[in-house]
């Protein structure tokens, strides 16, 4: 599915902050199942699940996705590729204040020039399936944590991609809302899609609907070569 | 249809964007409507008037002969008329009488012009319908007060049409003798010679003519009298330059908001766009929405009030700037001409520079790379 | 159908650029409805050989600007000051600026 050779990412190249965040990282992601990356902070988790989601492209190596090399694609086709097949989640959430939890949620499908009743008919079975409807309108401030982060996966669902990437997903749930958000990855996991989590938190990595663990330290693959 | 779906999506978004902080955006298409409203009540107003102009003293004398002396407009004798008489092309030569008479008890000045209409008609005079008003009387006789103090009664005879108020408010129209006997205006002299001349492609060669034959003379062309009002409300008069100015500024103070760059929410709100897979692109017609809507509000606001002030509620604003020292002062409805390039121009005036200043400074935002979204 | 913003705001925009369009409408009608008294006008300024709009009656080169020497909006005196508030809203007639001097005020005779 998801294949990266050799990536380099260098920040700040040249200056006397330069910083390495990864060294020769390659991986090979398969569709349909969840892939968890684990490791300390600092480790290049993030920056490995952006250059993995296209979000950033890598100082030097060659990613590629169903085939499709990404690498050197000029922003527009990468920008269309990450719109098709990736679901962002982020760790802060970033939904937008002051709009109601259905615009948060529709709003990424918007420049697609979709007709507005068919994607509010998406973004409303999305939330019957999360549990949110009687919170459909209400706008992002008055959310609970665990309501905000059923959001944001509605949110990254939106566009039926075929990837979800998690960054730190539980980083600021308690276990209980920890675990529904596994319950809800084993879901997704379930109707055919392909589930790339980055945490530090044990109760994501030692989940039993994880099907494999990448480990990372200091920029590089723990043990690459004892990958699953 | 895509693509007319695509701006109404992020119209939605805009709309929703805008309404968030709905009172600073109110009271900023409220003070750029007003702004606009200001601008173009000047506009159609002074482009209306011009055109009055222009159509009511197609009818003025073609030329006009006028004695200068050291510099001041003098009485002219009516020997003058043989000369001019005598050059080619000069059909008739009148000589008119008119002065301004200053009325003590309301301190109000009127326009006395001689009229053949009151020549049967000694210790008769026609008033103009802001004279009466003025003097508060439409009928009975009126006391002038004569250049020697005594006082001359003269009958009011009849009041002109308020309809022609624009041009005929302030005159006192008035019998030879009388007008001589008021103002002691000697025998022999009149205030200046009225020609009428056929054909137009001669007036400057006669002009020239009249020069050259009696040079203590002026002769003042319909043409130029049509241009004086051109120069009504020039934008290097005081009163406009003023106006001009303050909606200068309001703009610039309007837009500065805008154009001194994103606040770091706004910074990061499109970065949050971009990383949920918005293109740069989407993300500035979002921009440009934002300053489209702002700024069509308030054209569409601001000319339609603008239109409603000076044809329907008689441009009161303007009135105490008009009137200055005036006591005088005529009461007309403007007939609306309208001119389609003003229109535009004032529309691109009002949309295309807020639009850019809304666009341009969220450049290098809407460029930022969607990663950066993931560290914050 | 009128639930969305964007609806909602094109519907204004459209009430909006039909009341300019019949702004336009109206100043035609009000135009022809006017032509008649304006063509009275017309026929009072020849008759009783008028040559300037009573707008200002403050003063002589304000009420007749078109017949003002070309001192007087000097008040006699180049530096002097407006005195009246209506002068600054009437520019100064072309014909004074580019031709008003003759010979009898002191200028060369210029070219008409």
């Amino acid at each position: 599915m998801i294949e990266i050779t050799n990536i380099r990412k260098v920040f700040n190249s040249g200056k006397p902050n330069e910083f390495v965040a990864l060294d020769g990282v390659s991986l090979s992601v398969d569709g349909r199942g969840i892939t968890a990356l684990k490791g300390p902070s600092g480790s290049g988790k993030t920056t490995l699940l952006s250059i993995l989601g296209c979000m950033a492209r890598p100082t030097s190596g060659r990613v590629t996705v169903s085939g499709t090399e990404v690498t050197s694609l000029p922003e527009k086709f990468l920008n269309e590729i990450r719109q098709k097949t990736f679901g962002f989640i982020f760790q802060q959430f970033h939904l937008l204040k002051g709009i109601t939890a259905l615009e948060n949620v529709m709003l990424p499908a918007y420049p697609s020039g979709e007709k507005h009743s068919a994607l509010k008919q998406r973004a409303m079975h999305l939330f019957e399936l999360f549990g949110l409807v009687p919170k459909a309108l209400s706008r992002i401030e008055w959310l609970s944590g665990g309501e905000a982060q059923r959001v944001a996966i509605a949110r990254a669902l939106i566009n039926n991609p075929s990837v979800i990437v998690a960054d730190e997903p539980t980083a600021h749930l308690d276990s209980k809302l920890s675990c529904e958000f596994m319950e809800i990855v084993s879901r997704l996991k379930s109707e055919g899609k392909t589930v790339i989590i980055a945490s530090h938190d044990p109760l994501v990595f030692e989940s039993s609907v994880v099907d494999r663990v990448v480990a990372m330290r200091d920029g590089k693959l723990v043990d690459p070569g004892a990958q699953p | 249809m895509r693509l007319l779906n695509k701006q109404t999506n992020i119209l939605d978004f805009t709309l929703s964007s805008l309404l968030r902080r709905k009172g600073k955006n109110l009271s900023l298409i409220v003070v750029y409507s007003f702004v606009v409203f200001l601008v173009t009540s000047v506009v159609f107003f002074t482009h209306s008037l011009k055109r009055e102009a222009m159509l009511t003293l197609q009818g003025s004398p073609e030329i006009i002969v006028q004695r200068v002396v050291a510099g001041r407009h003098e009485l002219i004798p009516i020997g003058y008329m043989d000369a001019v008489q005598q050059i080619r092309g000069v059909q008739s030569v009148k000589p008119r009488l008119w002065g301004y008479y200053y009325d003590p008890t309301t301190g109000a000045n009127y326009t006395v012009v001689v009229s053949d209409d009151l020549e049967t008609s000694p210790g008769a005079v026609a008033l103009g319908r802001g004279v009466a008003r003025t003097m508060g009387s439409y009928e009975g006789t009126v006391p002038f007060q004569a250049h020697d103090g005594s006082f001359v009664y003269l009958t009011i005879k009849g009041i002109l049409g308020s309809e022609s108020e624009l041009v005929s408010s302030d005159l006192i129209l008035m019998n030879e003798a009388d007008f001589r006997r008021l103002f002691n205006y000697p025998t022999g002299q009149a205030t200046d010679l009225v020609l009428s001349v056929r054909n137009p492609k001669e007036f400057t060669t006669i002009a020239a003519k009249i020069v050259k034959d009696l040079p203590d003379t002026r002769p003042i062309l319909k043409d130029e009298i049509l241009r004086t009002y051109d120069a009504v409300f020039d934008w290097r008069g005081g009163l406009v330059v003023v106006v001009l100015s303050g909606a200068i500024l309001a703009f610039v103070i309007l837009a500065w908001d805008k154009a001194t760059g994103l606040s770091a929410e706004e910074r990061r709100e499109i970065g949050i766009l971009k990383a949920t897979g918005w293109a740069t692109s989407d993300v500035l017609l979002m921009k440009f929405w934002e300053g489209a809507v702002v700024s069509i509000s308030s054209f569409c606001l601001g000319v339609l009030g603008a239109y409603a002030h000076i044809f329907f509620g008689s441009f009161i604003l303007f009135a105490p700037a008009l009137k200055g020292w005036s006591v005088l002062y005529p009461e007309f409805a403007l007939t609306p001409f309208l001119s389609p390039f003003h229109v535009a121009s004032i529309f691109f005036l009002t949309v295309v520079p807020y639009t850019v200043a809304t666009i341009v400074p969220s450049w290098r935002a809407a460029t930022i790379d969607p990663d950066a979204v993931m560290r914050a | 159908m009128l639930g969305r913003n964007s609806h909602r705001f094109l519907l204004l925009l459209a009430i909006n650029v039909f009341l300019l369009a019949m702004m336009f409408v109206h100043a035609s009608v009000r135009q022809r409805e006017d032509a008649a008294v304006l063509e009275r006008m017309r026929q009072l300024v020849r008759h009783h050989g008028l040559t300037d709009l009573c707008l200002f009656t403050d003063a002589r080169y304000t009420r007749n600007p078109s017949m003002a020497d070309f001192n007087t909006p000097f008040q006699d005196y180049p530096l002097s000051l407006e005195h009246f508030p209506s002068g600054s809203l009437l520019g100064i007639p072309p014909h004074l600026r580019s031709r008003g001097r003759t010979v009898a005020n002191g200028g060369l005779r210029s070219q008409p």
